[in-house]
């Protein structure tokens, strides 16, 4: 490893920009006569829509235009899609919705929007709002998934009766009833996780851009995907054909899962731009993100766990609701389905698994896949499950956890998943020598001693990244392939670009890709520029999510690494009349081996263009292009063990000390993979102690600003103890797994884990907030 | 309608802004400083945070005309030259941003906080002085560490400055 | 924001005239204020800016009168040494408001003339006895806090300072609401000539209050294990849903147990 190569613990390239005030986010964006856009949103979380009434704010101060879900309709616009088709174990398809980018006779929760006001500023064009007239005939209102699906409940959409979008399976209920039926002690609990909203700190933003002379369109957008939201813009909600949209996600200020999808803002921004005849800019308020971003999770499930009489698990039985809102988002039908109960497998063999799943719409905002996306809520199910049986059973978690781990790889688990290697003990192991597990009985008597309640708790994950392989998931239902491309191009002076279609919005891409070139070449890193975020530039992506970055967008910068460094050995083999098998580039210099000829690496890539002297028959230029479609899924996994004390008298829960040990398998930046690490605990530790979205039984979200939705702060945290104890992954080039997910997944069972513990109660509802937590110790005392 | 003047980062500049105009949308839209960023409604998330007269404020919770007459230090203004402040090199030294959204806000405030403990600093006070800053990416770990390996340089520089000049 | 007009008032007496303009209201920090006006919660026709009044600025202290100017910042409350020596309890508090950007703008007349609910101030100046100077008169702090946002305040009068005597021994203790971090319970108790008093905010329906549970159990002894077996009512106490009244209830007691012991140590 060089000090600028795989391995290294590069400083990042990218902070330059943004520690100097320089980064470049959607609304630092101005383009002449740019106008601002508000979105006039309903009020009422289930209403027809009587009559809109715009003439007022037509005439008010700067005004240029404002308009409708009609004119939208009437251009043709289509309404939004939810990409992945899933089929109800009776066969039929998923009852989806129509949605509406502007909402036409109905709106469906609180945020729905329903009319654009364009105008000189903002400050006008939310003056004008106001002043839209809008009559709604109110309807009664659903907000909770298991009251939804009840006789009588509201109905949301005509398409989804009793408000069921699907009831789904997987897996053997005849084994795994069989194995309940047979077991030496079954646990059960029903267990809830929480709705949570993303919050990335960038606001969602749109500037749509119609360039009449052109006919061309462009859409300035805070996405993780460009190229998917160019794609979805183009086939399904016809805004422009996609040879003349460009779409151009800048920097993005954090993304999270919630700036994947394709929002009504966007197409409603650039449909907007062509009809008035202005550049129109769209902000989120905090408030908007919180009404109208995809929310996260919302799963109520009811589990059965059985054991034989040595405390091996012999099945595994859930029965899931999932909130999905008020739409179906892009994403939103994979999220509780094949992201979720492909993972209720866990670290651990169990024979028999069944799933079953009900998909539901409520009135309250879509729900789609956040940080994690059904993985934490397989990861909460199961960790819960685990530690509430080794307390029934009288067994330590660390001893029923150990005695079910999966040992030998491949193991094919009975729901779907095929893992190709890890190392349970390794991680179990590192994190309790990591906490002190040993000292925890002498330090909770301290802790008891200053009449504080101290608990332990630890949570063993498994995920799956690197979505994915594009036959797989499209046998599933995806409507898209999960492939990834590259592409790298030397220029004449041996600096080199790399095109790829991963999106970088915080997760330090430009650092990390750059160093895989560096590794190869061995030119200086700062000769590296990596190109993302812009659908003109780079020829296609799928962009970032899945902890998919590295081990599917990586491997595609490695697959065209590989043909590069192929041709610029042929022509320094020419050039150094050498045979090719000899030439090996190190350090910049392109050498024959074992003897003293060389070149520089510029003189290969000059030589390429020049075009003087190349091999017969030979192509000109040193660039290429590769896809990369990953054969199996990765899977990073870990242990994490959280120790808390607990202040009786009010409740409040201090994290004393987090550990995390993972296994990411090979690293190409420890430093940018423990930051993954930090922050995904942060979230996880957030979702646990801190965050939940409230809606009230109207469908009013009481959590839609931050005096009201609790955000991790600096002194809710302790720092964090992390390590990896990794095995490679045998499935792509650089033996990657991803990382950016699993503190999200792995921390917020161990947090309720040590909280219970430290309680002596069963369980706790999440966000365990002092006013709960002290609700339960009140409890128990009467 | 009021004509407002500051000096913003070593800068002369006067202009005019209707008086609902906050302080932070003059600053980008007006002088394009948009390093300076808005996360929120309700002055918690401390992207906006600017020095104002030495001092620590949320931009987004102040009129432009209020501060006219000011001085005012932007995360433009931080560097000298092509120099970068302590603090900012030691965020990114020490990995304290992903995103970079609410980093301008946080160095801004790191700055204040190393200013206002000349005693130094250690977590549990960073973590406390961190109050008004909201980051989603970091979960504070290598934000901490930053600003405290910063107050320790800055603590070393001035500790030298003094020495050379007695 | 809705449109307003900007005023910045010369003096005290300047600013009395300009509050005559429309739907006026004064400026100071800007803290609650302005957050109010952007969510156009708040749509004051002109603002006064009061803010850099010299004659509103500074903290006072004289034998133990303390004299707080109106526009003083809660960061120059909480950093001046004569107070931290007179009344440290207080200069505690102020440290305790919001966060150091909020502390840098957010003064002492702003906060009580405004009289949230959930703010510490008026716990302060109800619990200290204090005395809420204005342009026109002295008003008793516990005359002065009327209820959610309502102070004793009538159309153009200006808070230009507080004064009080400092105590014996006093102390705050708060507990914040996780999201907001405005107290959910902050109880301050003070120990005087006069006798004790304890003030609590963030829980009462009605905005601050004295608490008599609290003064009656600390006035024969001014021990924290006086308030033992205390059990504050529920009744007249906010619910939402961070707190419920019976959590709140239960905070008053914890919050003046451990205000106490801080008072005495």
């Amino acid at each position: 490893m060089g000090i600028e190569g795989v391995g290294a613990r590069v400083a990042r390239k990218e902070d330059k920009r943004f520690i100097t005030g320089g980064g470049r986010y959607v609304d630092d964006m101005v383009v002449p006569g740019m106008k601002h856009a508000v979105f006039v949103r309903s009020p009422h979380a289930h209403a027809q829509i009587k009559k809109i009434d715009v003439k007022k704010a037509q005439a008010m101060p700067g005004v240029v235009g404002v308009l409708t879900g009609k004119e939208l309709k009437a251009d043709g616009i289509g309404n939004l899609i939810c990409g992945w088709m899933i089929h109800s174990k009776d066969g039929t398809p998923m009852k989806m919705g129509a949605w509406s980018p502007l909402a036409v006779d109905k709106v469906r929760y609180v945020g729905d929007a329903v009319v654009i006001v364009v105008a000189d500023t903002k400050g006008q064009a939310r003056d004008a709002a106001e002043a839209v007239e809008i009559t709604y005939k109110e309807l009664k209102a659903v907000v909770d998934a298991t009251k939804a699906i009840q006789p009588g409940a509201p109905q949301i959409h005509a398409e989804a009766e009793n408000n069921l979008i699907f009831d789904w399976e997987l897996g053997d209920a005849k084994a795994t009833d069989a194995a309940i039926k047979s077991a030496a002690h079954v646990t059960r609990m029903k267990i809830v996780n929480n709705r949570l909203v993303p919050n990335a700190m960038e606001p969602r933003a749109a500037l749509g851009h119609y360039d009449k002379a052109e006919d061309h369109y462009t859409c300035w957008t805070t996405s993780q995907n460009p190229h998917v939201a160019r794609l979805v813009m183009s086939a399904f909600y016809n805004v422009a054909p996609e040879n003349k949209l460009r779409v151009i996600a800048p920097d993005v200020g954090g993304g999270f899962g919630s700036k994947i999808y394709i929002y009504p803002e966007e197409i409603v921004c650039l449909w907007a731009s062509k009809k008035i005849g202005v550049p129109v800019k769209w902000v989120a308020d905090r408030t908007e993100s919180f009404l109208s971003d995809a929310h996260g999770r919302d799963h109520v499930s009811t589990v059965e766990m059985a054991f034989d009489k040595d405390n091996r698990i012999t099945g595994l039985k859930v029965d899931t609701i999932a909130n999905l809102g008020a739409y179906m988002s892009l994403f939103s039908s994979c999220v509780p389905t094949y992201l979720y109960a492909t993972l209720l497998s866990g670290q651990y063999d169990i024979p028999a698994i069944h799933a079953n799943v009900r998909a539901v719409y409520t009135n309250t905002a879509p729900v789609d896949a956040y940080r994690g996306a059904g993985r934490p809520e397989a990861t909460y199910v199961l960790e819960r499950m685990m530690e509430t049986a080794a307390r029934e059973l009288g067994v330590s978690p660390a001893e029923l956890r150990r005695r079910n781990f999966i040992t030998s790889f491949p193991h094919q688990t009975p729901v779907i998943m095929t893992y190709d290697a890890g190392d349970y003990n390794a991680s179990l192991d590192a994190a309790m020598k990591a906490a002190d597990y040993a000292g925890f009985a002498r330090r909770k008597a301290e802790a008891a001693k200053q009449g504080k309640l101290r608990g332990i708790g630890m949570s063993c994950y498994i995920e799956a990244c690197g979505l994915a392989p594009s036959s797989a998931v499209g046998s599933l239902g995806a409507g898209v392939g999960l492939w990834e491309s590259a592409e790298v191009r030397v220029n004449a002076v041996g600096t080199i670009e790399v095109l790829t279609g991963s999106h970088s919005h915080g997760q330090g891409h430009e650092t990390t890709f750059a160093q895989l070139v560096t590794q190869r070449f061995g030119v200086p890193i700062d000769s590296v520029s990596i190109v993302h975020g812009d659908t003109d530039k780079v020829q296609m992506g799928m962009g970032t999510y899945g902890s998919r970055s590295g081990a599917v967008g990586m491997s595609a910068i490695v697959k065209a690494l590989d043909k590069v460094e192929a041709k610029a050995k042929k022509i320094a083999a020419h050039l150094l009349e050498a045979d090719e098998g000899d030439i090996v580039i190190e350090n910049g210099e392109v050498k024959v081996a074992g003897t003293d000829k060389s070149l520089p690496w510029f003189q290969v890539a000059l030589a390429s263009y020049t075009a003087h002297n190349l091999p017969a028959g030979m192509e000109p230029g040193l660039k290429e292009t590769a896809f990369y479609d990953p054969s199996n899924f990765t899977f990073p996994a870990g242990c994490y063990i959280c120790e808390v004390e607990i202040d009786p008298e009010t409740g409040l829960t201090e994290i004393i000390q987090f550990v995390a040990a993972d296994d990411f398998g090979n690293i190409i930046n420890p430093m940018i993979v423990e930051g993954q690490v930090h922050g995904g605990i942060a979230q996880g530790v957030g979702q646990a102690l801190l965050e939940g979205a409230h809606y009230d039984r109207n469908g009013q979200l009481l959590t839609a600003s931050y005096m009201d939705y609790t955000m991790p702060r600096a002194g809710d945290l302790p720092s964090f103890k992390v390590s990896t104890s990794n095995t490679p992954c045998p499935g792509n080039p650089l033996g990657v797994k991803g990382c950016g997910e699993a503190g999200a997944i792995g921390s917020p069972p161990a947090v309720i884990n040590a909280i219970t513990d430290a309680l002596g109660v069963v369980d706790i509802p999440m966000p365990a907030s002092p006013a709960t937590v002290w609700a339960a110790i009140h409890a128990n005392k009467h | 309608m009021s004509d407002v003047s500051f000096t913003v980062n070593g800068r002369r500049v006067s202009g005019s802004a209707e008086d609902r105009t906050l302080l932070v949308h003059f600053l980008r839209e007006h002088l394009g400083l948009t390093g300076t960023h808005v996360g929120c409604d309700t002055s918690q998330c401390g992207a906006c945070v600017v020095h104002v007269d030495g001092k620590a404020v949320k931009s987004c919770t102040m009129l432009a005309a209020q501060a006219s007459g000011s001085t005012i230090v932007t995360i433009e203004g931080l560097a000298d030259g092509a120099e970068l402040h302590p603090v900012q090199a030691s965020f990114k030294e020490h990995h304290g941003l992903q995103c970079g959204f609410c980093t301008p806000g946080m160095i801004m405030t790191a700055t204040d906080m190393i200013a206002r403990h000349p005693e130094g600093l250690d977590e549990a006070m960073v973590r406390a002085e961190l109050e008004g800053n909201i980051c989603r990416c970091t979960g504070y770990h290598n934000i901490v560490k930053a600003i405290l390996a910063a107050s320790e340089t800055m603590a070393k520089g001035a500790k030298g400055k003094a020495k050379q000049a007695a | 924001m809705y449109s307003v007009n900007y005023h910045r008032a010369s003096s005290v007496a300047d600013a009395a005239k300009l509050l005559k303009n429309g739907d006026a209201k004064l400026l100071s920090g800007g803290m609650t204020l302005i957050p109010a006006m952007k969510t156009r919660l708040a749509a004051p026709s002109d603002l006064v800016d009061v803010s850099r009044l010299k004659e509103l600025q500074g903290v006072k202290v004289s034998g133990k009168t303390v004299t707080i100017g109106a526009a003083t910042t809660h960061y120059d409350v909480s950093t001046d040494e004569k107070l931290k020596k007179a009344c440290p309890a207080l200069a505690h508090m102020a440290s305790l408001i919001g966060d150091p950007a909020v502390r840098h703008k957010g003064t002492i007349g702003g906060s009580i003339a405004n009289n949230d609910p959930a703010a510490d101030y008026p716990a302060a100046l109800l619990a200290l006895g204090a005395t809420i100077i204005t342009n026109k008169r002295e008003i008793a702090a516990d005359k002065f806090f009327k209820g959610l946002f309502e102070t004793a305040l009538k159309e153009g009068e200006i808070v230009t300072a507080v004064s009080f005597t400092a105590p014996a021994k006093a102390a705050y203790q708060k507990f914040r609401n996780p999201a907001s971090r405005y107290a959910i319970v902050g109880v301050f108790v003070t120990k005087g000539k006069d006798g004790v008093r304890a003030a609590v905010t963030g829980a009462g329906e009605d905005g601050v209050f004295r608490s008599k549970e609290i003064e009656a159990a600390l006035a024969k002894n001014f021990d924290a294990a006086a308030l033992g077996g205390l059990k504050v009512p529920a009744k007249g106490l906010m619910s939402d849903i961070y707190a419920s009244a019976d959590y709140r209830a239960n905070l008053i007691a914890v919050m003046a147990k451990r205000a106490v012991a801080t008072a005495n140590a």
